[in-house]
């Protein structure tokens, strides 16, 4: 009996604990969902959900780095409801090359993610408060823009919006794609490289991190700008999906993309997790929104309320968890 | 860990205290003196550009103008960082306190929900449940609310801002469920008193404000809560070792933020005679948080003023309506707002100090 209790705390105390349990989750939920709908289990439901929540990826990839670190990003909902509405702007009214818009929104939400890094890292603000006002700023900008919603109807964005990628019998959206690449990219850079190992090092404790003499100013920028990136490239997807730009776009995905990743098993303290992680959080919160649908019956606030309760649950584990260790 | 040597361990004034020789440099320096010449100028700004704005008339015995308009229209905001401010002075922060305000909302709009007959030729309104018992219920639900924060932040010893996201989340849903999304109207006179109704020809509102104000200033003052929250707010462990009671200490704070943020809800509901569970009190939160941090508390916790953050939400409502007269877009505002919010934290950070005084 006791060994039994004992291989179940050594299993519990594993690293990837708490992203095994997302992943149990996730199938129980998907099995729940076959036996209660048939057809809910098809390759291409599946499939939808990635094309649905592919923006809900890249911004949860990138906030799962900044976790990783130690800090919060708020801003990001807000920098891809700019992107969009920037990036409609430009091919409507200014009539860019969509090619030279993308890479003109990408280096917005660079600079506007190193911005908040440096303003966090050289003024030692919080960054909760930093990338609130960030997200203030975001939106009032996109205002700033237009108070109306902007079609999008360049060519070369209709055209993405709907090619239909092959795979497996299935088909994926061009920006379901991308997301998934640069899922791949970030986890190999985060587990394969300095920068890498800088971010779990400074969200374990900054001050070892510092005395070790690893450069957390400057890897804390990257951190931001990343994930402004991240939140740039969500836009570019999202108005691939939507195709328009709006000022009310994505309302609340920064707290979406938050859960995203607790839900993945990344420790909201920092240093502790996977990014990949982030795609199994996902995948949890878009089946949950697939169950709602397939019900029927069930109107879309309970999504809040089931997201809210897998918060709490996913909190109090950690929470549990990591009292453990450091007894 | 790094400690903050320098602050005092005394409570800090909370009104303007008398120095003993008060000369333009020392006003200057008081805590005070930097919200309340934001206030003053853009004040300023409005007597210069907005005709008539300091006008005050008396009519059916109320006062009305621009600036009863403006504090009125502030009363439930200045609730809501009165509650903030004392979370934020523990180093917590309360993210959902818009999702207690639908709540609250949502629960007295529905409970009440009246209608008016005709009783002998004399119209009567009805309500569903005896008003009292609405109103309380729904300050219940706000308490209760405040407790699962507390008890999640003291507790479990989860971060306050993950703490309230779960609430902030699951709150607003909640009271979509409740309403199942559609806007709750109330037909019930009595209600209305507590948004719009007037006692003494100054705004019923006013008054709950100043009461609650009132009540927690002496509390501060005259206990040794003030204290305690300071301590707490300055090093969580050195006051637990000091034998302070640090956990109830922390759950009374999110108890009482979230009851200021139900009875903000309440007062929001009442003026717009309707509950409405997706939109009421949205971004209230980061209202509050950018008034308490314009009074001059501390997000690192242990300095805080409670007439500071009056003041600040006062500027907060003042910048709202000088950007509406003013005919600028008020989607500005979130600009403005933001720029302001940089600014305070720039002001305040000990970073650009030094490099301030570097070049200077």
């Amino acid at each position: 009996m006791s060994s039994v209790l004992t291989q179940a705390r050594g299993l519990s105390g594993a690293p990837y604990f708490t992203s095994v349990v997302t992943v149990i989750l996730l199938a129980v939920l998907l099995a729940a969902g076959g036996a209660a709908y048939p057809g809910f289990l098809s390759l291409q439901v599946m499939l939808n959900l990635l094309i649905d929540n592919a923006f809900l990826l890249v911004i949860a990839v990138g906030m799962g780095i900044v976790i990783l670190s130690g800090g919060i990003d708020l801003s990001v909902g807000s920098v891809l409801a700019l992107t969009t509405m920037v990036a409609a702007w430009l091919l409507n009214t200014a009539h860019w090359p969509p090619a030279l818009v993308i890479a003109t929104v990408l280096v917005m939400g660079l600079a506007f993610g190193a911005a908040q890094g440096a303003l966090i890292h050289f003024f030692q603000l919080q960054p909760f408060i930093v990338t609130l006002a960030g997200m203030f700023l975001a939106r009032g900008l996109c205002y700033l823009i237009s108070i109306e919603s902007i079609t999008i109807d360049n060519p070369l964005f209709v055209a993405v919006s709907q090619v239909q990628v092959p795979v497996l019998g299935g088909f994926l959206s061009v920006g379901a794609l991308i997301a998934l690449l640069l899922l791949g990219v970030t986890i190999w850079v985060s587990r394969r490289t300095a920068f890498g190992r800088a971010v779990y090092a400074i969200g374990g404790n900054e001050q070892s991190a510092l005395m070790m003499g690893l450069p957390v100013g400057r890897t804390r920028i990257l951190v931001y700008a990343f994930s402004g990136f991240c939140a740039a490239l969500g836009g570019v997807l999202f108005a691939f999906y939507m195709l328009s730009g709006y000022g009310q776009h994505a309302q609340g995905t920064e707290l979406d993309a938050i859960a995203a990743v607790v839900i993945g098993g990344t420790l909201l303290s920092g240093g502790y997790g996977y990014v990949a992680g982030a795609l199994s959080g996902v995948l949890v919160l878009g089946t949950i929104q697939t169950l709602i649908a397939f019900d029927g019956t069930l109107s879309s606030w309970w999504t809040k309320i089931v997201i809210g309760a897998l918060l709490f649950l996913f909190c109090v584990v950690q929470r549990l968890l990591s009292a453990r260790v450091k007894t | 860990m790094t400690l903050p040597q320098s602050r005092p361990l005394t409570p800090e004034p909370v009104a303007a205290t008398p120095a003993p020789r008060p000369t333009a440099v020392a006003l200057l320096r008081h805590e005070l003196a930097k919200p309340l010449l934001a206030l003053a100028a853009l004040l300023v700004l409005d007597f210069i550009f907005v005709p008539g704005f300091f006008t005050l008339q008396v009519r059916d015995g109320h006062l009305y103008g621009p600036l009863i308009d403006i504090v009125n229209r502030a009363a439930p905001l200045m609730l809501a960082a009165l509650g903030m401010t004392l979370v934020i002075a523990t180093r917590g922060i309360d993210i959902s306190v818009g999702a207690v305000v639908a709540l609250s909302g949502t629960m007295a709009a529905m409970l009440i929900g009246g209608t008016m007959v005709i009783h002998n030729g004399v119209p009567e309104y009805v309500a569903k449940t005896p008003m009292a018992l609405a109103l309380a219920a729904a300050l219940g639900a706000a308490v209760l609310c405040g407790a699962w924060n507390g008890l999640l932040v003291a507790g479990l010893k989860l971060q306050p801002i993950v703490a309230t996201l779960i609430l902030m989340v699951a709150g607003r849903g909640l009271a979509q469920l409740l309403t199942d999304g559609q806007i709750v109207t109330v037909y019930y006179q009595p209600f209305f008193f507590l948004g719009s109704g007037y006692l003494l020809g100054i705004p019923f509102a006013l008054w709950v404000v100043a009461a609650v104000l009132l009540v927690v200033a002496l509390l501060l003052k005259k206990t040794a809560l003030g204290l305690f929250i300071q301590a707490v707010g300055i090093n969580p462990v050195a006051a637990r070792l000091a034998g302070v009671r640090t956990a109830a200490l922390i759950f009374f704070v999110y108890v009482f933020c979230s009851a200021c943020a139900g009875l903000a809800g309440l007062m929001i509901a009442s003026n717009i005679k309707s509950a409405d569970a997706n939109n009421a009190g949205l971004l209230l939160e980061l209202d509050a948080i950018l008034a308490v941090t314009l009074g001059g508390t501390s997000l690192a916790g242990g300095k805080f003023s409670l007439a500071g953050s009056m003041i600040g939400a006062l500027i907060i409502q003042t910048l709202t309506y000088t950007i509406y007269s003013l005919g600028v877009p008020p989607e500005v505002n979130m600009v403005v707002k933001s720029i302001v919010v940089f600014a305070v934290c720039l002001s305040q950070s000990a970073g650009f100090k030094k490099m301030w005084k570097g070049r200077a």
